[in-house]
C-alpha cells in the first residue's frame, strides 16, 4: 500500500467530514486529490463548485478555490467561473438528484456546448442528505423514502445522457475501483472539453438499510460484482447487462472547446488584450 | 457649443441599448442572460459588444442559470450584469438571494412588464417592485434603482455597479418596457467623466484573509478566485472564515452585519429628485416612467394655480422614507400614481405615518398613465 499524503490538499480543520461512516464518497474525494496530485495542478489555479446534497458538501474540506452553490445549479456558476477567467481549471462535484433532477437542464447544456469543466458526479441513486427520498436513478423497484411501495419510474442512465448531449470524455466508475475512478478522473482533467465522470457511491445509510443492503461492506462488496468492464459488456446482450454497472471510459473524443472558441471570436474582433 | 461642432457622442438609442452602452462603460466584461421580451434587446446588443473588447457574453440555457454564471463570474473577478422581465426575474430569485448572502457584486436588470404569469410580455407595469425588495427569502439588503427616461438610464446603469462593488450588495435596475423602448436623443458619457468604483480587495498575505471578517466598514475585502487566496463561498450561514456555521453568536454576528450594510450606507445610496413648492397642500409620489407623466400633471397644476410638490426616487430600495416623510409633513395629500395596484403606495404610507392622505392613482392595463388621468386626482386633492 503507498503512502499519498492528502494533507497538503484538505482542509483538515473542517474535520470530521459530514459523510455517514460507509458512505462512498470520501473515497470518490480521495481519488479526485490522488488525480489532482498526478496531473500536477497548482491549488491556487483549481475551482471546485458544488451544488446542494452530500456530495456537494466535499468543497469545504478540499484545499482549492471552493464554491458551494444552490441547489443544481453548480454547472452554471462554474460557467461563469470557467468564462471569466479561461486559465482556471473547474471541478464541479455533484450528485445524482442535484445533476440530473433540478440541475438536468445544465448538465445537459454544458455537455452541448463542451465547455472544459470536469464534473465529478457521485452517483448513489438516493437524495442522502434530506433522508433518502427516490431519485432520478434509484432503480425500479428500489424502495426510498418517498417510494415506501418500490420505486416505479425508470431511472435515468446519467453517463449516457452526457455521451448523447455531447460531452467530449465519460467515464463511469465506482467507490469499490477507487484507483480506476481516480484515472478516470485523471483523464477527465486533462481533456479539452465537458468531461464527466459517473462515480457509483454506496450510501448504506438512508438507501442501503431500505434495500436489505444494511453492511457498507456488503455494498461495496456488490459494487465489485455488478461491475461490468465496457469492453465485456460490449458482448453482452441487455438482458445479460440488466442491473450491471458499465465501467470504463465510456467516450473520449476530440471536438472544439467552448471557451477556446469562445477565445479566437475575441481574437478575430481584436478584442485580446 | 457652436453649431458646426457636432458632438460624436449624441445618440438617439432606446433605453435597452443605453442599458447595454452605459454598462460596457462601466466596465462590464461578462453577461449571461436568457430571452425573454422586453429586455431581449440588451442582450442582443452585448452579444456583438462584449467580445470585441474582450469581455464574454453567454446566452444559457435558462433564467437560472444566467444568474448562477454571473455570480461565478463575478467571484473569477469580472464587473458582471444578467437582464430579464418579470417571469424570467421571478427564476433568478433564489440566485439573487444567494448573491446577497455570499455578498457577490451582481447587476441584474429588469425591464418591468405586465404580470403575473406570461402577463403583457409587450406592455409596460410596474409590477416588480416587491419583487426587487421580497423576491428572494430571507431577510436581506438588496437596492434597486428606477430611471425614468434613456438619459436617466445611462446615468443609473453606470452607477448601478459602484454600490454593488463598493457595498457587495446585488444591485436591481428596475426598468420598465417604456423605458426598454423609447427612443431618445441622449449622450454617452466618457469613462472619465464618471466616478466608478472599483473592487476592494484584500491586501493581507492570503493565510490571514478571512473573507467574511467583521472590517469597520461592515464591508469585508474580496478576493478573486486564482489570485493566491484560496477561500470558501457557501449559501449557508457562514462566519468570518466563510464555512458554514450553527453557531448562533456568529450567526446573529455575520447577519446584522449584512443587513447592516444598507442601513449604514443608506444616504450614500438613496437618490431622489425633489422639486417642492412653497405651501403646497398636495404632493405627487412618482417614480419610473410613470414620473414623467407625474411631473406633467404637477406642471399643469401649477399652471392651473394649484401649488404642488414633487417627489421622485431614483432609487426605490431602500426605500426614501425620510424624504417622504418631509413630503407628509407639508402637505396633506400624496398622490402615487403606479403602474400596478399601489406596491410602492404602501410604503408611503407607512412613511408618512398617517401626517398625509395617500391616494393611489392605479393602471393595470398595460398603458401608460397619462397625466390627464393624474391631474384630476391633484384637483380634488385642494378642492
Amino acid at each position: 500500500m503507498d503512502s499519498f499524503d492528502y494533507s497538503s490538499y484538505l482542509r483538515d480543520k473542517k474535520f470530521p467530514l459530514i459523510w455517514c461512516s460507509g458512505c462512498g464518497h470520501g473515497i470518490v474525494m480521495k481519488a479526485i486529490l490522488r488525480a489532482v496530485d498526478r496531473v500536477g495542478w497548482e491549488r491556487d489555479d483549481m475551482v471546485m463548485v458544488s451544488g446542494i446534497g452530500c456530495s456537494s458538501r466535499m468543497p469545504g474540506y478540499v484545499d482549492f478555490n471552493t464554491l458551494h452553490t444552490t441547489h443544481g445549479r453548480a454547472i452554471a456558476f462554474a460557467t461563469g467561473v470557467k468564462m471569466a477567467n479561461p486559465k482556471l481549471h473547474v471541478i464541479v462535484v455533484t450528485g445524482d438528484g442535484d445533476a440530473t433532477a433540478i440541475g438536468g437542464n445544465h448538465y445537459i447544456h454544458a455537455a452541448r456546448r463542451n465547455i472544459d469543466l470536469t464534473i465529478v458526479l457521485m452517483n448513489n441513486s438516493i437524495y442522502g442528505m434530506t433522508g433518502g427520498q427516490v431519485s432520478p436513478t434509484t432503480p425500479i423497484g428500489k424502495r426510498a423514502s418517498t417510494a415506501p411501495f418500490g420505486n416505479v419510474e425508470s431511472s435515468f442512465n446519467i453517463s449516457g445522457l452526457a455521451q448523447a448531449a455531447g460531452a467530449s470524455f465519460v467515464a463511469r466508475g465506482t467507490a469499490y475501483g477507487a484507483v480506476q475512478l481516480s484515472k478516470y478522473i485523471e483523464k477527465a482533467m486533462l481533456k479539452k472539453g465537458l468531461s464527466v465522470v459517473e462515480a457509483i457511491s454506496p450510501c448504506p445509510t438512508v438507501y442501503g438499510r431500505r434495500n436489505s443492503m444494511r453492511d457498507p461492506v456488503q455494498m461495496l462488496e456488490e459494487l465489485k460484482q455488478e461491475s461490468v468492464p465496457v469492453k465485456k459488456a460490449a458482448k453482452m446482450t441487455e438482458e445479460e447487462l440488466e442491473g450491471k454497472i458499465v465501467t470504463g471510459v465510456l467516450t473520449d473524443v476530440e471536438k472544439p472547446e467552448y471557451t477556446a472558441e469562445y477565445e479566437k471570436l475575441i481574437v478575430k474582433l481584436g478584442g485580446a488584450a | 457649443m457652436p453649431a458646426t461642432r457636432k458632438d460624436d457622442r449624441v445618440r438617439v438609442m432606446t433605453g435597452n441599448e443605453a442599458c447595454a452602452e452605459a454598462a460596457l462603460t462601466a466596465g462590464l466584461r461578462f453577461f449571461a442572460g436568457y430571452p425573454i421580451t422586453p429586455s431581449s434587446e440588451i442582450a442582443e446588443e452585448l452579444s456583438s459588444r462584449l467580445p470585441a473588447i474582450g469581455g464574454r457574453f453567454i446566452q444559457m440555457e435558462d433564467e437560472i442559470a444566467a444568474m448562477g454564471a454571473i455570480i461565478g463570474a463575478s467571484l473569477a473577478g469580472a464587473k458582471v450584469m444578467t437582464a430579464t422581465s418579470g417571469p424570467g426575474f421571478s427564476l433568478k430569485q433564489e440566485n439573487i438571494g444567494y448573491a446577497c448572502l455570499t455578498e457577490v457584486p451582481c447587476v441584474v436588470v429588469n425591464v418591468m412588464r405586465g404580470g403575473p404569469s406570461t402577463g403583457l410580455p409587450t406592455m409596460p407595469q410596474q409590477s416588480d417592485v416587491m419583487q426587487a425588495r421580497w423576491g428572494t427569502h430571507g431577510d436581506h439588503p438588496i437596492i434597486a434603482l428606477c430611471p425614468q427616461s434613456v438619459s436617466e438610464t445611462i446615468d443609473l446603469t453606470v452607477r448601478a455597479f459602484s454600490p454593488t462593488e463598493k457595498y457587495r450588495i446585488p444591485v436591481i435596475l428596475l426598468m420598465d418596457e417604456t423605458v426598454g423602448h423609447i427612443s431618445e436623443k441622449i449622450r454617452l458619457p466618457k469613462r472619465d467623466e464618471l466616478e466608478i468604483y472599483e473592487r476592494h480587495t484584500p491586501s493581507v498575505p492570503p493565510a490571514e484573509y478571512l473573507p467574511y471578517r467583521q472590517t469597520e466598514s461592515d464591508i469585508p475585502e474580496m478576493a478573486t478566485f486564482g489570485t493566491g487566496y484560496r477561500f470558501h463561498v457557501t449559501g449557508l450561514c457562514h462566519d468570518e472564515t466563510g464555512f458554514p456555521t450553527n453557531n448562533p453568536v456568529e450567526i446573529e454576528k455575520q447577519m446584522l452585519r449584512l443587513n447592516r450594510k444598507l442601513d449604514r450606507y443608506r444616504d450614500e445610496i438613496v437618490e431622489v429628485e425633489q422639486d417642492a413648492e412653497e405651501g403646497a397642500r398636495v404632493g405627487v409620489f412618482a417614480y419610473g416612467s410613470t414620473a414623467r407623466s407625474a411631473k406633467r400633471a404637477v406642471l399643469m397644476a401649477r399652471e392651473k394655480g394649484i401649488a404642488v410638490s414633487f417627489l421622485r426616487p431614483r432609487t426605490l430600495w431602500p426605500f426614501a422614507d425620510r424624504e417622504t416623510r418631509a413630503l407628509g409633513e407639508q402637505v396633506d395629500t400624496i398622490i402615487v400614481p403606479e403602474m400596478n395596484l399601489g406596491q410602492i403606495a404602501h410604503e408611503v404610507e407607512w412613511a408618512v405615518a398617517g401626517r398625509a392622505e395617500v391616494v393611489k392613482v392605479n393602471k393595470i392595463n398595460g398603458e401608460p398613465i397619462s397625466p390627464t388621468e393624474i391631474l384630476p386626482a391633484i384637483e380634488k386633492a385642494v378642492k
